[in-house]
């Protein structure tokens, strides 16, 4: 189980991640997480959003490259060793994580980890023998 | 197909006999009309009786753009004012406008060297084409429109600008042949695609693009993108404007309209005449020309001699396409690198835009050459290990074809500044 997450190019200069914001705000879509990759002169914005084509739309008509990947949305508890205990599961299971954020929920009283694995079907698997939940994109939505 | 059969096939020998009486005229001419030229003359000690041979040419001293500037507006005239029916200006890119004057004589000659190039290109007078340049001050507009007219196509002086307008007349107006910068045919292209019309679908069959160098995979693009032939022209406004060499049907290199032009290519350093084959600035003699008469003028503009026969039957000679201008020319940490090189480069890599600018910037007494690219959804989709990747791909390319190492960075899409005249590819922030 995988959801999307909106991805930005942009410059490394100061007010991009303003324009960015602003322009979904404008839209109305709401963000749930958000996370900068600095590459020197450039950067990307990697987002997790209620309506991520939508989001994708809206910053692709003002101009922006944008592109959409799949990541795993990884259910924690708000509670000290949780994101040990994944990442742990990953790690002895040979699945490595390219790059995680994460952010809490408050309607759920949970923490959620987004994370880009380079094997998804082997971290799924892991995951789920730990009990550890995955959430939809549908999941994700109701936040 | 030719224009003026017997002119453009004249036999060698002929073409040289031809030449030679021109020049010993054209000497004679500057000599007595041109205040200029007579000093010049005195100043080296020579005489035009002291020219006999063709050759003897390299007598004479070049004249440059500097001497144009400096004597802004009309101190190159060889005609009193009154001759003169046309004056246009250079665009001035890299400084003071220089002033170009035309007698009735000059725009008529002008005209008919058009009709060459045109026809070369393969239009005819059942052709209707748009002439997509600049009309004011730029030799382009109006240099092309005497040429077309003359040939009898139905002409239409487009100018540039209004890429809506300029689509909706090629289309309605079933338009066969069409002439601009190569850039901005590249843009109109980009635009039409992004409007979502299909250029290939118009009655386009040909295509002249000058004013500005560009690349063999331009040519692709732009043959692409319209389902067209595309032809390379040559010219400097100082010597008429376009209509001093074109690409025949052959399309390997650019035949210069020698009976009226004499070239040579020369060293820019040293300024010694070279051979065939051999990479220099051109340098022209005008062999015909009334109002303003340049001898040995410096182009600046770096080709070479193409020494063999063409298959097209044309005899005068060709050059190859044009490999930048020598005051194009960067020199990063004593290389010499061409704007063309890199668009050579980039150009062989399908997914980056047509758009790119090369900065060049000096830290710490170091030179750092620098090319933007714009990321557009062909290179990334989402992760930037892709661009890193093609970062590396680009900069190993430029560095081993320039010699020279340069960075690859990305911008946002738009934000390079699109070219609707000459293309501004290079920003030099260095301090001299």
């Amino acid at each position: 189980m995988v959801v999307e997450q909106v991805s930005v190019f942009v410059e490394n200069k100061p007010g991009r991640l303003s324009k960015v914001t602003r322009i979904l705000g404008e839209a109305g879509i709401n963000i749930r997480a958000l996370s900068i990759a600095e590459l020197g002169e450039f950067g990307v914005i990697r987002l997790v959003v209620d309506r991520p084509h939508e989001a994708k739309a809206v910053l692709s008509n003002s101009g922006f490259t944008v592109g959409i990947n799949r990541v795993l949305a990884i259910e924690m508890g708000d509670e000290p060793g949780s994101l040990a205990r994944i990442a742990s599961a990953l790690g002895d299971a040979g699945v490595n994580i390219d790059y995680a954020y994460a952010f809490i929920a408050r309607a759920r009283e949970k923490a959620v980890l987004i994370a880009r694995v380079d094997d998804v079907k082997r971290a799924e698997e892991v995951l789920s023998s730990e009990g550890i939940r995955l959430l939809s994109a549908e999941e994700l939505e109701d936040l | 197909m030719y224009w003026d059969r017997e002119v453009e096939t004249i036999k060698q020998e002929e073409l040289e006999k031809l030449q030679l009486r021109r020049l010993k005229a054209m000497l004679s001419y500057c000599y007595k009309n041109s205040p200029f030229y007579r000093k010049r003359f005195k100043d080296a000690g020579l005489h035009p009786l002291d020219v006999c041979r063709l050759s003897d040419v390299r007598k004479l001293p070049f004249t440059t753009k500097e001497d144009l500037r400096n004597r802004y507006p009309f101190g190159m005239l060889a005609v009193d004012r009154e001759e003169v029916v046309r004056i246009h200006a250079s665009s001035g890119t890299t400084g003071k406008p220089t002033v170009v004057a035309y007698t009735g004589r000059d725009v008529d000659t002008w005209a008919e060297l058009m009709a060459r190039v045109l026809t070369c290109a393969g239009v005819t007078k059942r052709d209707t084409i748009q002439l997509i340049y600049n009309y004011a001050f730029f030799t382009g507009g109006l240099g092309f429109h005497y040429g077309a007219e003359r040939i009898g196509a139905a002409v239409i002086p487009a100018g540039v600008g209004n890429s809506e307008r300029q689509l909706l007349t090629m289309r309605d107006l079933k338009v066969t042949a069409f002439s601009s910068t190569p850039s901005y045919a590249l843009y109109l292209a980009e635009f039409a695609r992004e409007q979502g019309i299909d250029v290939r679908e118009f009655s386009l069959r040909t295509g002249i693009f000058g004013a500005e160098p560009w690349s063999e995979e331009m040519r692709r693009r732009i043959e692409e993108a319209y389902g067209i032939k595309a032809y390379d022209n040559y010219g400097l406004s100082e010597l008429c404007g376009p209509g001093v060499a074109v690409e025949c049907e052959a399309r390997e290199g650019l035949h210069v309209w020698s009976d009226h032009f004499l070239l040579e290519v020369i060293d820019p350093e040293s300024g010694e005449v070279l051979e065939p084959g051999e990479k220099g600035e051109l340098v022209f003699t005008t062999l015909t020309r009334e109002a303003m008469p340049l001898l040995r003028y410096r182009s600046r503009d770096i080709s070479m001699v193409i020494d063999d026969s063409c298959e097209c039957g044309r005899t005068h000679p060709r050059i190859a396409r044009l490999m930048g201008r020598s005051d194009d020319m960067l020199i990063i940490r004593g290389v010499n690198v061409f704007p063309s090189q890199v668009e050579h480069v980039l150009l062989q890599f399908p997914e980056v835009a047509e758009h790119y600018q090369i900065v060049v910037d000096r830290r710490r007494s170091m030179d750092l050459l620098t090319v933007k690219v714009e990321v557009t959804e062909k290179i990334f989709r989402g992760e930037p290990e892709e661009l890193l990747k093609l970062k590396k791909r680009l900069e190993s390319r430029l560095r081993s074809v320039l010699g020279v190492k340069a960075e690859v960075t990305f911008v946002e899409p738009g934000t390079i500044p699109r070219s609707r005249g000459k293309a501004q590819r290079v920003v030099d922030l260095r301090n001299w």
